[in-house]
């Protein structure tokens, strides 16, 4: 199953390659990653989404914790929570095709966010399977480019994740 | 006001740090440069950097006290990861403090430059880079709390040379306690889980305690006889634990694992309890575990979260300080209406006793006369009777030393469990020596472990250093020679050590002694006369049979019981 892990974690020179060493060197595999500062500028907040069992997770949040630099971590996925990732995507856009590619962003609420005569970027943000439904409705054959953030997310109602 | 030199040795003054073992070079010669202005820490010069983290780490586990490294950058660092690794694996706590280049040359290749905390991260606990020379006594005080509280384990501090430039001075004063917020190891165990456990142990039919490292390092050793005893309950010992519960104790079934005794192993497997203290389930321990002990349920007390179902599930988790809990379990026992049932517990103990006859430690004798490795072990037993500090190597003859060799106390027996270092014996007997001068150090190893490090017999002539090494000779790689007899037809791939030196002539180089023994007929009494020669390093080098096995075996992907036991006989 997918997990998304959010960690609060030092902002400190290393800490990110501590995360990162523990995945490869222990066997796990990160599939997508994201971090910044967070308002205390002490503290940045990483999320990272990986596959594995209950027994695999149970391990992993175990070995993150172990880390000296992480100060708090939690499985958003054990609970309600919300989830978006941004993509910006290049595809074809020509001929009859525009019109239809952007009716295709009007309904995934994307944005055209740059335009040339024969391309539009398009800016989209939502769960990654919204991500992925979209890249289905335009045609493989017409994407360009794609960049995502990958997944950050909070949990919903009143649970909060700081100090 | 102290330079950045003065305050990371004066801070190590002030964390009490007795001994430093190093080895200097560029980036590290302002703070070399301190450590000759003063005489509280004393500094001994290796002659090579891994020997130094062994020093450490041998210090570390005879005395309790975290060992304290000095080297330089680049090679100094880096011949010190396997050290580090060997200290990492077995939770031993360590200070190491690495050299840099300048700060303004790192990453650019510089003569001697790595990336220390790159290379080491993977086998630290944590490590730690000074930017900024007025942290360095708060990052020390880090340092040695992180390496030596909750599971210990090694820490690295990398400074860049210019935080040490002499003449730019800052203030100084040595933290009292270190706050780290987001590192907080576990100060006691659940209370409900430490009921569940204690009631799981009080209603077992067929119960055993199972113990690891994890015992000696929280240095709960009293407590652990104190509840085994008052249970009358039979206790095994990982390689790690042993030590922990006297060797000759009735209740003391003998070592577990891969090269355990028949009787533990079995006793494991048909367990109906098992009580887990500060163990981690090791492969070396469990063998398959999709296998391991079927009708068990099983309680598992670690002061680290993730020791806990990592391999094996276990259906009562106790996150705390060893100590801490087995306090609680006896009081709880003592107070708990639930008493252990006399007559299945001796039902056990007969089954138990049943094991002990089929196979207590038997090995047969040569035809032609060789020695055993295992008589060796036996002599030494006979002649030291659990007082001496025991290090190994790694390989058969440590197997044989955790085996025939009876451990009274804790700290005593000092071996390289989890990265089976070879090459760790002897430099962590220095370590041992130095610190206990009036006590006697054997150092069991092989003619393969033993030329690892042996470069040290030059340190040992410099600080008068009176180990004995017990060189267990059998002229191969045992126990890769016994996995090619078992798995490979006995191709000896590059396991027969050739052209060895005569290690009696290579002792003398050094101003040392050296005795080789030959015939079963002289070990006792040449061994008698090394051991007496208390202030002079003794190398005795014995012959054995080179075609010996270690045995029981465990089968492999088997379950705990399914055993060899020599080299025809199986369970």
């Amino acid at each position: 199953m997918r997990h998304i892990l959010s960690i609060l974690i030092e902002n400190e020179a290393g800490a990110l390659s501590r995360v990162v060493g523990l995945f490869s060197q222990r066997n796990y595999n990160i599939e997508t990653l994201t971090v910044a500062p967070t308002e205390d500028p002490t503290l940045s907040r990483l999320t990272l989404t990986t596959h594995g069992d209950e027994r695999e997770i149970e391990q992993i949040t175990k070995q993150l914790n172990k880390l000296i630099e992480v100060v708090k971590l939690v499985d958003l996925s054990e609970g309600d929570h919300i989830e978006r990732d941004l993509m910006l995507i290049k595809v074809k856009a020509s001929g009859a095709q525009r019109a239809e590619i952007k009716r295709c962003a009007d309904i995934f609420r994307g944005q055209i966010v740059d335009v040339s005569s024969s391309i539009y970027t398009i800016q989209l943000v939502g769960a990654s399977s919204k991500l992925d439904a979209f890249i289905e409705a335009v045609g493989d054959a017409n994407v360009l480019e794609t960049v995502r953030t990958g997944v950050s997310g909070l949990s919903r109602g009143e649970k909060v994740l700081a100090l | 006001m102290l330079s950045g030199a003065d305050s990371l040795v004066r801070s190590l003054q002030d964390q009490g740090v007795e001994y430093i073992y190093g080895y200097p070079g560029g980036s590290a010669l302002h703070i070399y440069d301190a450590v000759f202005r003063q005489d509280k820490v004393k500094h001994v010069l290796v002659r090579h950097e891994q020997a130094a983290t062994h020093m450490a780490d041998g210090y570390a586990r005879a005395t309790g006290k975290p060992g304290v490294v000095l080297v330089t950058s680049g090679p100094g660092a880096t011949n010190t990861i396997t050290g580090i690794a060997t200290a990492y694996m077995d939770s031993v706590p360590m200070v190491v403090i690495s050299g840099q280049v300048m700060t303004h040359l790192i990453g650019g290749d510089a003569f001697q430059e790595t990336d220390m905390m790159g290379v080491s991260r993977p086998v630290v606990k944590h490590n730690l880079s000074v930017q900024n020379p007025a942290e360095i006594p708060t990052i020390i005080k880090k340092a040695f709390h992180i390496a030596t509280t909750g599971r210990p384990g090694p820490v690295v501090v990398d400074i860049p040379k210019d935080m040490t430039t002499p003449g730019e001075e800052y203030s100084y004063e040595y933290p009292r306690e270190v706050n780290i917020r987001s590192y907080n190891p576990p100060v006691r165990g659940h209370a409900g889980q430490i009921r569940k456990a204690v009631d799981m142990l009080l209603q077992a039919k067929r119960p055993i305690i199972y113990t690891g490292g994890g015992v000696v390092l929280g240095g709960a050793s009293k407590l652990l006889i104190e509840m085994t005893r008052m249970l009358g309950y039979p206790i095994t010992q990982t390689l790690m634990g042993l030590g922990a519960y006297p060797g000759s104790d009735r209740q003391f079934i003998g070592m577990l694992g891969m090269h355990g005794a028949y009787e533990a192993n079995m006793a494991m497997h048909n367990a109906d309890a098992i009580l887990a203290i500060g163990a981690r389930f090791d492969d070396r321990v469990t063998n398959n575990v999709e296998k391991f002990c079927p009708d068990a349920q099983i309680a598992h007390i670690d002061v680290d979260p993730s020791s806990i179902s990592k391999t094996v599930q276990v259906d009562i988790p106790i996150v705390g300080p060893v100590d801490s809990v087995l306090t609680e379990m006896i009081a709880l026992i003592k107070e708990s209406e639930i008493k252990p049932d006399k007559e299945n517990l001796s039902d056990w103990w007969a089954q138990i006793d049943e094991w002990r006859k089929r196979h207590g430690g038997r090995y047969l004798t040569n035809e032609k006369g060789l020695m055993k490795p295992q008589q060796v072990i036996e002599c030494l037993q006979k002649l030291t009777a659990g007082d001496a500090y025991i290090t190994t190597d790694v390989g058969q003859h440590q197997m044989f030393a955790a085996q025939y060799l009876r451990f009274e106390q804790p700290n005593r027996w000092i071996t390289s469990g989890g990265l089976g270092t070879m090459g760790f014996g002897f430099p962590a007997a220095m370590g041992v020596q130095l610190s206990f001068p009036d006590d006697t150090v054997v150092c069991v190893t092989g003619e393969g472990s033993i030329q690892m490090n042996i470069q040290e017999l030059s340190t040992c002539m410099q600080y008068n250093i009176p180990v004995k090494i017990l060189n267990i000779n059998n002229q191969s790689l045992g126990m890769v020679r016994q996995w090619q007899d078992m798995n490979y037809e006995s191709r000896h791939s590059h396991s027969y050590m050739e052209s060895l030196p005569d290690f009696i002539k290579l002792a003398e180089a050094y101003g040392h002694v050296g005795m080789k023994i030959e015939k079963v007929e002289d070990l006792e009494p040449m061994m008698k006369k090394a051991l007496a020669m208390k202030d002079k390093l003794v190398f005795i080098d014995v012959y054995v049979d080179p075609s010996e096995h270690v045995y029981p075996m465990q089968v492999p992907a088997a379950s705990m019981r399914d055993m060899w036991l020599s080299k025809t006989e199986r369970t």
